[in-house]
Parts: C-alpha cells; sequence; structure tokens
C-alpha cells in the first residue's frame, strides 16, 4: 500500500517567457501518504500542481497522475482530484451551499446523493449552521473548511493543497491541519501539502520535497534528510533547520 | 452538455442579479417606453391624409418621431448593452482567482468560455424581446391596428439580425476580457472600438472619399454629378467595414417593405430609378430578405470570427497571471 506512487513526474519542466519556473522535477508520491511541498514563494510549487492537474501545459518532461497524463486526461484526473487553492477561489457572492451544489454538479453529483453529501459535508467541517450565509462574509478559516468540504464532496482520492494554512490565526491553523490528518486518514486520500509553517508540516507529514528556484533540491522522509544535513539520528530536530540549511545553501 | 448548462445557468443568475443588469434593462426599458409612445402619436399625424396606407405597425420601429426611431436606437447603444455584458466576461475570475477553481472541475476548458457567451446571448435575447413586445404592446394600445403576418416575420428577422449584432459586440468584448488582466482596460478597449465604428469610420469614410474625388462641382455642373456618384459608393464602400453601417443597412430594408435597395438614391443608376419608380408597391418579404442576405451573412461570420478569436486565445492561454 504505502509503495504504489500515485504520482510520478519525470523530468518536468516549465517555462514561462524565458523564465524557468520548475526544473526538471522528478518526483515520485505513494498512495495514501501526506507529502510535504516546502519552499519558498515563486518557487514553482503552485507551478507543479496545475501541471499536475493539466491546467497548464509543460514545456518538456511528462507527469503521470494515477496511471494517467494530465496533457491528455485532465477531465479524468480533475474528478478525482481536489485542488484547494491559495485564495480558495470560491465565488464570493453565492453561500456556502449554492457553491457546493455547483460544485457538485460539475462532477455529475445530482439530486438527493448531491444534498446528503453536502449536508454531511457541512457538518464535517463544522459549517452546517452558517451554510447560508454568503462566502463574502466567511473568515479566512471558514474559507478553508469550505475548502475541505469540497473535498469531501468530491470524494476525492488524491488533494493538492496549496497554504491551506496561510493567514489563519495559530488556533485556526492547528485545528485545520488537525481535520486534514484526521479526514486523510480516514479515508485514505494521498495528500500534497504546500504550507509555510514548518513545525505543522513536520507533525503530519511522512515525507517532505523542499523547492527552491524551480529545483527539488532534497526529498524523502524527514528523519533521512536531517541525518544527511544536519547530522542527527534522535528526534531532536526540527524541520524549519533543515530547511533553513537548504535555503542557505542553494 | 450537462456541465455546459450548469455554468450556462450560474452565469444567467449572476447576470440577472447584477445591479449592472438591472441598470441596464431600467434605462432600456425607459428608452424604448419614450420612444414607441413619442412614434405612436408621430404616426397618426403622418397617416392623416394617406388613402390607403400599409404596414403601419412597422412604422413604430422605423418612424423617427421626434428624436430617433427604435431602429436607429438599437444601431447606437446595442453595442453597449453587449459591451457592458461581457468586458468583465473573464479577467474578474481570472482577477479574483474563481477561474483556476472552476477549471480545477472535471470540465473542459471551452465549456467555460462557451458557456459564458451562450449565457451572454441568452440575456440579450431577453432584453431585445422584451423591449419588441413592449413596443408592440403600446402599438396596438396606441395605434389600435393588428400587426398583419407579414408585419410579424419581419420583425422577427429583424430581433433575429438584431441579437445576432450585439452578440457581435458581446464577442468583442468578451475577447478583451480575456486579452485584458483588468477590467477597466477592457472595458474602455471595448468602448474605444465602438466609438472607432461608430464616429471614426463614418468621418473616415468621406475623407477617403474627399482624397480620391476632389469635389469638382464648382467647375463642371455634370461632372459634379458623377463625383458625388463616385463618392457616395466609396463611402459605402468603406462604411461596410463597420458592423454598425451593416446592421443599419440590413435591418432597414426588413423593417421598411417600401425600400427596395440598400443602396442610396445617388448611388442608383438612371434606369434603375426608373425600374423602380414603375414598381411602387411594397417589396415582398422574400425579396427582402434577398436583399439584405450578404449583411447578415457578413454580420453573422463577423461574430464567428469574433467567438472564434476568443476560444483560440482562451484555449492556449496561461492560468496563471505573471
Amino acid at each position: 500500500m504505502e509503495t504504489t506512487p500515485i504520482i510520478v513526474t519525470c523530468e518536468l519542466t516549465k517555462r514561462y517567457n524565458g523564465r524557468t519556473a520548475v526544473d526538471n522535477l522528478t518526483l515520485s508520491i505513494n498512495e495514501g501518504e501526506i507529502f510535504g511541498f516546502l519552499g519558498p514563494n515563486g518557487a514553482g510549487k503552485t507551478t507543479t500542481l496545475l501541471m499536475l492537474l493539466g491546467l497548464t501545459e509543460p514545456t518538456s518532461g511528462s507527469a503521470e497522475v494515477m496511471g494517467l497524463n494530465p496533457a491528455r486526461d485532465a477531465v479524468k484526473i480533475k474528478s478525482k482530484v481536489a485542488y484547494l487553492q491559495e485564495n480558495m477561489g470560491f465565488y464570493s457572492d453565492l453561500n456556502a451551499r449554492q457553491m457546493l451544489n455547483f460544485i457538485a454538479e460539475l462532477n455529475d453529483i445530482k439530486g438527493k446523493q448531491a444534498d446528503e453529501r453536502i449536508n454531511k459535508a457541512l457538518e464535517t467541517v463544522g459549517l452546517d449552521s452558517e451554510a447560508s450565509k454568503k462566502i463574502s462574509a466567511y473568515s479566512r478559516g471558514m474559507r478553508q473548511r469550505l475548502g475541505i468540504a469540497e473535498l469531501l464532496i468530491k470524494d476525492s482520492k488524491i488533494a493538492f493543497l496549496d497554504e491551506p494554512t496561510l493567514g489563519l490565526d495559530p488556533d485556526g491553523a492547528n485545528r485545520l491541519i488537525e481535520l486534514i490528518q484526521t479526514l486523510c486518514s480516514e479515508r485514505k486520500i494521498t495528500v500534497l501539502l504546500s504550507s509555510h509553517m514548518l513545525d505543522q508540516v513536520q507533525k503530519i507529514c511522512n515525507r517532505v520535497g523542499i523547492m527552491i528556484k524551480g529545483k527539488m533540491v532534497a526529498h524523502g522522509p524527514m528523519a533521512q534528510l536531517a541525518k544527511e544535513k544536519l547530522g542527527v539520528d534522535n528526534q531532536t530536530y526540527s524541520l524549519e533547520e533543515i530547511y533553513m540549511r537548504y535555503f542557505k545553501e542553494s | 452538455m450537462q456541465h455546459l448548462k450548469t455554468i450556462i445557468k450560474k452565469e444567467l443568475s449572476d447576470h440577472f442579479s447584477s445591479y449592472r443588469f438591472t441598470i441596464i434593462f431600467a434605462l432600456i426599458a425607459m428608452v424604448s417606453l419614450i420612444v414607441a409612445y413619442m412614434i405612436g402619436i408621430n404616426v397618426r399625424k403622418e397617416l392623416e391624409g394617406v388613402a390607403k396606407p400599409q404596414f403601419i405597425f412597422l412604422m413604430l420601429f422605423t418612424s423617427s418621431g421626434n428624436l430617433f426611431s427604435l431602429v436607429q436606437f438599437v444601431a447606437f447603444f446595442g453595442p453597449l448593452i453587449g459591451l457592458l455584458l461581457g468586458f468583465d466576461t473573464i479577467n474578474r475570475e481570472r482577477n479574483e482567482g474563481t477561474l483556476s477553481k472552476l477549471l480545477s472541475q472535471p470540465i473542459y476548458r471551452d465549456t467555460v468560455i462557451n458557456a459564458k457567451f451562450l449565457a451572454g446571448v441568452s440575456v440579450i435575447s431577453i432584453i431585445m424581446i422584451s423591449i419588441i413586445l413592449v413596443i408592440i404592446g403600446l402599438g396596438l394600445l396606441v395605434l389600435g391596428i393588428v400587426p398583419g403576418i407579414e408585419e410579424i416575420w419581419r420583425i422577427f428577422i429583424y430581433l433575429v439580425i438584431s441579437i445576432i449584432y450585439i452578440s457581435f459586440w458581446l464577442g468583442i468584448s468578451i475577447l478583451f476580457s480575456i486579452l485584458f488582466r483588468s477590467t477597466a482596460t477592457s472595458a474602455l478597449a471595448a468602448l474605444a472600438v465602438w466609438i472607432f465604428f461608430s464616429f471614426f469610420v463614418a468621418i473616415g469614410a468621406s475623407a477617403v472619399a474627399d482624397a480620391l474625388v476632389p469635389d469638382i462641382k464648382q467647375d463642371i455642373k455634370v461632372a459634379g454629378s458623377e463625383a458625388d456618384y463616385l463618392r457616395s459608393r466609396i463611402i459605402n464602400q468603406f462604411s461596410l467595414i463597420s458592423p454598425m453601417h451593416l446592421y443599419t443597412r440590413a435591418t432597414a430594408t426588413i423593417i421598411d417593405p417600401t425600400r427596395k435597395t440598400t443602396q442610396t438614391f445617388i448611388e442608383i443608376g438612371r434606369m434603375e430609378s426608373i425600374s423602380i419608380a414603375r414598381f411602387s408597391g411594397t417589396l415582398p418579404l422574400t425579396q427582402s430578405i434577398l436583399i439584405v442576405a450578404p449583411y447578415i451573412v457578413s454580420l453573422i461570420a463577423l461574430t464567428i470570427i469574433c467567438f472564434a478569436l476568443s476560444y483560440t486565445i482562451f484555449m492556449r492561454q496561461e492560468i496563471r497571471s505573471f
């Protein structure tokens, strides 16, 4: 189970007008794991996620998500992958229920099944009492939870979470991370989590990858990276130290 | 198809609940009511003493009343409806980040642009149909005449041409909303195109005609009329690049059966004018359609080109902006 790769990329490269956003990215992510995707802003994390979803075409190299090629079977991939982008991108003049209904319809979930799933998802993320409020009145944390509800409705096998804790207060961020962790272990969802809150990443991720200026400078289990970079064997390392070490080196 | 419907439904509900739509609709309803009422009163005066009037109902659309006729009004201000409905179609979604949310759902990318265009066309149709119904209703009240079958057909064809014409402007504004990141820029660009076609083409056409055929009327009287004829032709050919001109020409002949040609009087040759004068009756519907067919086809072609351009650019564009 732990060893089947569900996302594989091979020398994936993306250039925007002469600037290389993602440079020869080779990566494999196993089914059911939570992969921490780290790196400074503009390192190419979001671009990588967009390429895996087929929303933008790679300049060269290839990728496979659940055995499908994003350049050709984007629609099939998108029906199985939930992508929560940085700013969430919900229509702010809809209310939560309307938004989820719209998403359900686009995912061919209809009628009673859609209602059931929406009610259940809203309850799970704790938004059932505010479901008829317009999304424009939602706080950041509520929007993130609504994003998690979307993930539940789509019943995705893979989730791409792009900075889900950005701009949340520490308590809200912790609760969100916990929510993600429980849901993923319950439903065996593979998660690609990009975040700057390294202590949280350290808490829930199995493996991490550090991306700097489009290049994946290191990836693997955290203990292994700690051993390589810091030369420590026990549990005393922090991910932040590892990350800073890599960041200064590049 | 299912996804297309879902997005169209959402777009329509967005349009109908927006203040923008309410304002457009209020404005248009107001103007068409005023126009219809003025004309209704004017038509009565115009018809006094006419022995056997024909196609009175159509005069509601063509008679210019005190200011302008409805046909002129739509030709001039119809584009604004299209521009207002479309100028922020894509770039607003891009700026708010909802575009990537929408596209990360399992749908094809073209579904989004198709749905947006179709939703716009539906709104335009609803606006045009209601304006025409209001005018027909007022016409029935003020004039007390029931329109004949042919008149209804002519009004229907006029309606279809108008919808295509305004859809062309919708296409232009959607194109700009794809090209420009900022909604203000795309709105201004669209307005600039509208002003270009409505004022500059007309001025440009006469400038070109002046340059090619200098005014020699003062010297030789006979050559003067020849020159007038040439000038008028040049102005006409040149104006054909403007969709506004195409639309005015196409609808004028459809809605006014007494017109037998899209040409102006100066352009008509001597023999032609004699033959026209001999058959002074109105033109049958099929003949009217034949005369304006090229204009209608050009309008449809322009609309399709515009949409195809938006489509291609949208399909190739990067989701993220840098």
